[in-house]
């Protein structure tokens, strides 16, 4: 396993923010860890990344200690920040300059490297260019250049996708697979449900702990085949009356009731028949990942 | 398990190898460069020690007198002000990337350290330019030591500056820390009143000062047979190099020891 954990613990004061997690990445996968905020991201994210140490339990990436051995981990690690990490003050080559020098890198082999992260990113007319005075798309991919300088065994995002336009979401999944066809470990947080379905594999976080883990299809397939969602005329005990008759499990959140059903078009014209007039609305989709989470939880997504 | 062959990392991937070396340069040169980019803070870090030696020595009807002061004066608060950097450094996130990077913290402190000292020392020396009118001759000797000992002053307060903007969070909580303690510091540093006249208390509370250290060892270099009370040349260098000494090792040590400020 190339990203590992061990019942990892962590707590603010009284809050516990991880509770007993364990994750197992393989190396060469694009894995997410999905969840709302507050959900243990943040602070998984910052364990990983030498940042802070946990409370109890363990971490470890490529084989090191994140508490014991962070320097090892550093090496090894490129980190993407969710807020800016450029200096805005200098040029691009400048700035991946500093930080190819903070690697220990220099003369022709950090002339290389340079050469070789800005033209994966396509940044390499943008050499002399203030960052300050690039777009916000620009410096996401000046970062993540910067954080690619010292080619990384393991990639570490924090909400990649977020604030990026349908176009700069796209060239990141191409930067992801360029990075994995490399023997690269990709690992991202998110609470972007489209981002989370491209990952290979998902571990769903919600108040600290791991709900749910697997592919973003195995996921979606323990369900029994469609998701049907009723608006109750009057939400009180149609919840109830429909489990008695149909011996179903439904669930009630957020005045809506779900139920999780083969065969879900002939359960909507039975339903409706069954119960005339308690029935606002009614509805049929493929599960998604908010459905997993919805079931997993209990609580809507976001 | 899939059986997808990963390819295998080359040569060119094995982990990175940090140097001190190269990252205090890094860091360092980083500052020069931003500095030099904003020419406005060039201007009013030079115009600033020199409109204010104009004015205190044209008031004294003297420009001699008052040359060593501002010269301490000028390197003391620009090297410590010069620290504002590692608050927007961390404002900016530019921290947070040294912080998972493998360069050692002592490279870290060093070279923000460094860079400061050079840029605070520079503009002092700048101001150097003006000895001519002040009266005062020196010896081409004279000038490289005063150089020097400008220059362990730069390192000392920048030093200062690091180990206060380390547990500052914002600029303005940084500014007002310093003002609290730095004019106090500098009102009793024997620039406003020789430490010979000075009465019984107030010598003790001059003699515990590290500015008052730093001030005589300037004047020291200029006028040689100056008698106000102020320790002898060595003393003053002593205690001004162990000083900054000292707090440098505090700065390393708060440095290595936790995460940055905003991170605990």
């Amino acid at each position: 396993m190339i990203v590992a954990t061990t019942n990892l613990t962590h707590r603010y004061g009284d809050r516990l923010a991880l509770d007993s997690l364990n994750l197992n990445v393989e190396r060469g996968q694009i894995y997410g860890l999905l969840g709302p905020n507050g959900g243990g991201k943040s602070t998984l994210f910052r364990i990983l990344t030498t940042m802070m140490r946990p409370t109890s339990g363990s971490a470890s990436i490529a084989g090191f200690d994140v508490g014991d051995q962070p320097q090892e981990v550093r090496r090894r690690i490129g980190v993407v920040f969710q807020t800016q990490s450029l200096d805005k003050k200098i040029t691009v080559g400048e700035n991946l300059n500093a930080q190819g020098n903070l690697f220990g890198f220099s003369g022709a082999e950090l002339k290389r490297r340079i050469d070789d992260v800005m033209s994966r990113v396509n940044i390499t007319d943008r050499r002399d260019e203030i960052v300050g005075n690039l777009s916000g798309g620009l410096k996401r991919r000046v970062e993540i250049a910067k954080a690619l300088i010292h080619d990384p065994e393991v990639v570490l995002m924090d909400e990649p996708s977020t604030g990026l336009d349908p176009g700069a979401r796209r060239e990141l999944s191409q930067y992801f697979e360029d990075l994995r066809s490399r023997g690269a470990t990709i690992l991202i947080t998110t609470h972007i449900l489209e981002e989370a379905d491209r990952c290979d594999r998902l571990l769903v976080l919600h108040k600290g702990k791991a709900v749910a883990e697997g592919t973003p299809s195995e996921l979606k397939k323990r369900f029994g085949g469609d998701v049907v969602v009723i608006e109750p005329a009057d939400v009180n005990g149609l919840t109830a009356k429909i489990e008695e008759k149909f011996k179903v499990k439904a669930q009630l959140s957020d005045r809506r009731i779900r139920v999780e059903i083969a065969n879900g078009h002939r359960f909507i014209t039975e339903v409706i028949e069954a119960f005339p007039g308690a029935i606002d609305s009614i509805s049929l989709h493929k599960p998604s990942l908010e459905d997993v989470f919805l079931r997993e939880t209990g609580e809507s997504f976001e | 398990m899939s059986a997808t062959v990963l390819p295998a990392r080359t040569a060119q991937s094995l982990p990175a190898n940090p140097s001190y070396a190269l990252a205090v340069k890094a860091l360092c040169k980083r500052d020069l460069i931003r500095f030099w980019r904003e020419r406005t803070r060039v201007l009013g870090f030079l115009g600033t020690p020199l409109i204010f030696w104009l004015v205190v020595g044209s008031g004294f009807g003297n420009l001699g007198f008052y040359f060593p002061g501002s010269l301490t004066l000028n390197v003391m608060f620009s090297a410590i002000f010069s620290m504002i950097s590692l608050i927007e450094d961390r404002r900016e996130g530019f921290l947070l990337s040294m912080m998972v990077s493998p360069a050692p913290r002592s490279s870290m402190v060093m070279g923000k350290v460094l860079g400061s000292s050079i840029l605070a020392w520079l503009q002092t020396a700048a101001l150097l330019l003006f000895l001519p009118l002040t009266g005062f001759s020196v010896t081409p000797l004279r000038l490289v030591e005063l150089l020097l000992v400008l220059f362990a002053i730069a390192f000392t307060f920048t030093s200062i500056g690091f180990y206060f903007a380390w547990r500052t969070e914002t600029t303005q909580g940084f500014h007002a820390i310093m003002n609290l303690v730095l004019f106090p510091l500098w009102m009793v540093s024997g620039a406003l009143f020789p430490i010979s006249g000075a009465h019984g208390w107030m010598q003790w509370l001059m003699r515990a000062n590290p500015m008052m250290y730093a001030l005589s060892a300037v004047k020291k270099l200029l006028q040689p047979d100056l008698n106000d009370g102020s320790p002898s040349l060595g003393i003053s260098i002593a205690v001004t190099v162990a000083c900054g000494l000292l707090v440098w090792a505090a700065s390393t040590a708060s440095a290595s020891k936790t995460a940055s400020r905003s991170e605990a």
